[in-house]
């Protein structure tokens, strides 16, 4: 999350200055201990979940031999899962771009006395549960659906064939459920952008596509990078869709995890999926933050 | 999504009039993105509309699907038909009450403190803040289980722990929003106060506080609405306890109730009303 926040044209009295030194940061002690209690501790203890020995197991408890092997295991089985996980949250985070990006735009600067109507609007789909979405989209995408009827009718899909249970019902469903945190973030960065600096563009002769690609975008480009990680690292790790709106064939990694956890409670496999998923994310993560050149987290 | 409450000030709308007089291609340039954006914007919607309507679906079989068979009102009638699916939207909004009331208040005590004050390791925090949400849930809710059994407390999972979950990832979005109000804030105005004479509590509670609001609630509801819709990390740390998503999930195996749909529709539509109330109250306070 890259800092959206107004740079306060306000002339405040130097933001530096006018924070107190002191006791203040005692505020910030029980909500730390929380995360340290319930986030932090957690995850390290996961990685040590990852090296017990696999022969152990969840009754009689596990071994604790530095088993870094487990690690060699989990990726040679399931690095397909990986990257499908990665192609898919990558596909979707491109298409809720395309799809968010002229949404945002059009909130921004078209809507005009109907901005906050619309911003509602955005959000109000999602209020109602994200698995009777998904469901909903099952219903939609179904073998007897409309959308499949109507791809067969006009002989885009052959007769027999299908959306649901395919990739592209688990992408369609991904991009769905991920839209608004695309959307918001991208609003809230092109709603500080003055407009007056796209109409000089339009003024100086610029055509509106250099004009958006020299003018708009780079200054939308906070949103745009916590819009791609807001939708990129939940996709990543998400299985609802995939189980839903597809078979065995289209599972991601987090269908492995939960199996591996949940039903086969083969601990020190599940940790050390675990432990992957979230490092591959949080050094894609940091490369890509690095790269947008937007340092300040959060 | 935390940043959903950063638009507060009005800023100069561009002049729809003054472009009216440019050439006909511009405009429709104009309203392209517009009628796009719209589209957009049908597009969610189009799955609600199909939530709402097979609540009114009679189901041929004993699962709601794809097909609308025939109209009924039945399901309205018998939203707690359905062995334990009110019991888990009791459940879901205890847990969400409780995990909200709490993780806003965390949050907006670490939101105050990251603003408003300097001390040493504010980076650290801020990035350790950010953590939660750049993990995916699957990698929390494993690891919180992993530690709840290895504590043996597998025999106590339900509520406790997963409001416990619930508080922890979504202290993060909460600390996120309200840092962006604050950081919104014209400070001016509480050393107007104090110059006033108002003491330091009374300028927190009479001007800090108020000017805050907006960001609070916007959190609360933030966290809300994660904490409610939560599946997977719920998941992981529910042991027997089933919340409402939960119900959804688990009725994969027996066939989907149609009164689900009810229950989705209602949810939309309380939600869509609170949130226009909201939006009403905030217009009749003067725009700071």
């Amino acid at each position: 999350m890259t800092d959206v926040v107004t740079p306060t044209p306000t002339p405040v009295v130097d933001g530096e200055t006018s924070k107190r030194r002191g006791w203040g940061w005692l505020l910030l002690v029980p909500g730390m201990l929380w995360l340290a209690a319930f986030f932090m501790f957690p995850t390290v203890q996961l990685f040590f979940t990852s090296l017990y020995d696999p022969a152990g197991s969840y009754i009689e408890g596990y071994a604790m031999t530095w088993h870094f092997a487990n690690y060699l295991d989990a990726v040679t089985d399931t690095w397909n899962l990986f990257a499908r996980s990665f192609m898919y949250a990558g596909i979707t985070t491109v298409v809720c771009l395309i799809l968010g990006y002229p949404l945002a735009y059009a909130i921004a600067f078209k809507a005009g006395k109907w901005k906050n109507v619309m911003l509602v609007l955005v959000i109000a789909p999602f209020f109602t549960s994200f698995l009777l979405r998904t469901l909903s989209w099952r219903a939609i995408l179904a073998d007897e659906g409309p959308v499949t009827s109507f791809l067969q009718t006009i002989a885009i899909l052959p007769d027999d064939g299908r959306l649901l249970a395919t990739p592209i019902a688990v992408i369609a469903g991904l991009i769905y459920n991920f839209l608004p945190f695309m959307t918001l973030p991208l609003y809230a960065s092109l709603d500080k952008v003055d407009y007056r600096l796209i109409e000089a563009a339009g003024d100086l002769y610029s055509s509106p596509f250099t004009g958006f690609r020299k003018v708009t975008f780079p200054l939308s480009l906070p949103g745009v990078v916590s819009g791609t990680l807001l939708t990129f690292i939940p996709a990543c790790g998400d299985y609802i869709n995939a189980e839903l709106l597809g078979t065995p064939r289209e599972y991601m990694v987090g269908n492995r995890i939960q199996a591996a956890f949940l039903t086969e409670h083969n601990y020190p496999l599940a940790a050390s999926l675990s432990i992957i998923l979230m490092l591959i994310v949080l050094v894609m993560v940091i490369v890509y933050v690095r790269r947008a050149g937007t340092e300040e987290l959060v | 999504m935390a940043t959903a409450t950063a638009p507060a000030k009005a800023k100069p709308t561009p002049a729809p009039a003054a472009r009216s007089g440019r050439s006909p291609s511009r405009w429709l340039s104009d309203h392209f993105v517009l009628i796009v954006g719209i589209g957009v914007l049908l597009y969610t919607f189009v799955p609600i509309a199909y939530i709402i309507a097979l609540s009114f679906n009679q189901p041929a079989g004993r699962s709601a699907t794809a097909q609308f068979d025939s109209f009924t009102w039945n399901n309205w009638s018998t939203v707690c038909e359905p062995a334990g699916l009110c019991e888990s939207l009791k459940l879901s909004f205890g847990i969400s009450i409780t995990a909200t009331i709490l993780a806003t208040l965390l949050g907006t005590l670490m939101a105050f403190a990251l603003v408003r004050h300097s001390f040493r390791g504010r980076s650290t925090s801020n990035l350790i803040i950010f953590l939660p949400m750049a993990t995916p849930e699957v990698v929390m809710g494993s690891s919180l289980l992993a530690m709840f059994v290895a504590f043996g407390f597998d025999g106590l999972l339900g509520f406790v722990t997963i409001v416990i979950a619930h508080i922890m990832f979504t202290l993060s979005f909460v600390v996120v929003t309200v840092k962006a109000r604050l950081t919104g804030m014209d400070s001016r105005l509480e050393q107007a106060a104090m110059d006033l004479y108002a003491n330091e509590w009374q300028t927190f509670r009479l001007v800090t506080l108020p000017l805050a609001m907006p960001g609070i609630i916007a959190a609360a509801m933030l966290a809300f609405s994660l904490s409610f819709d939560d599946f997977i990390v719920t998941n992981f740390t529910s042991g027997q306890s089933v919340t409402f998503p939960l119900f959804v999930y688990g009725s994969k195996l027996k066939g989907f109730p149609p009164q689900l749909f009810v229950v989705g529709t209602l949810m939309f539509l309380v939600s869509f009303v609170l949130v226009v109330a909201v939006e009403l109250w905030r217009r009749r306070r003067p725009n700071i």
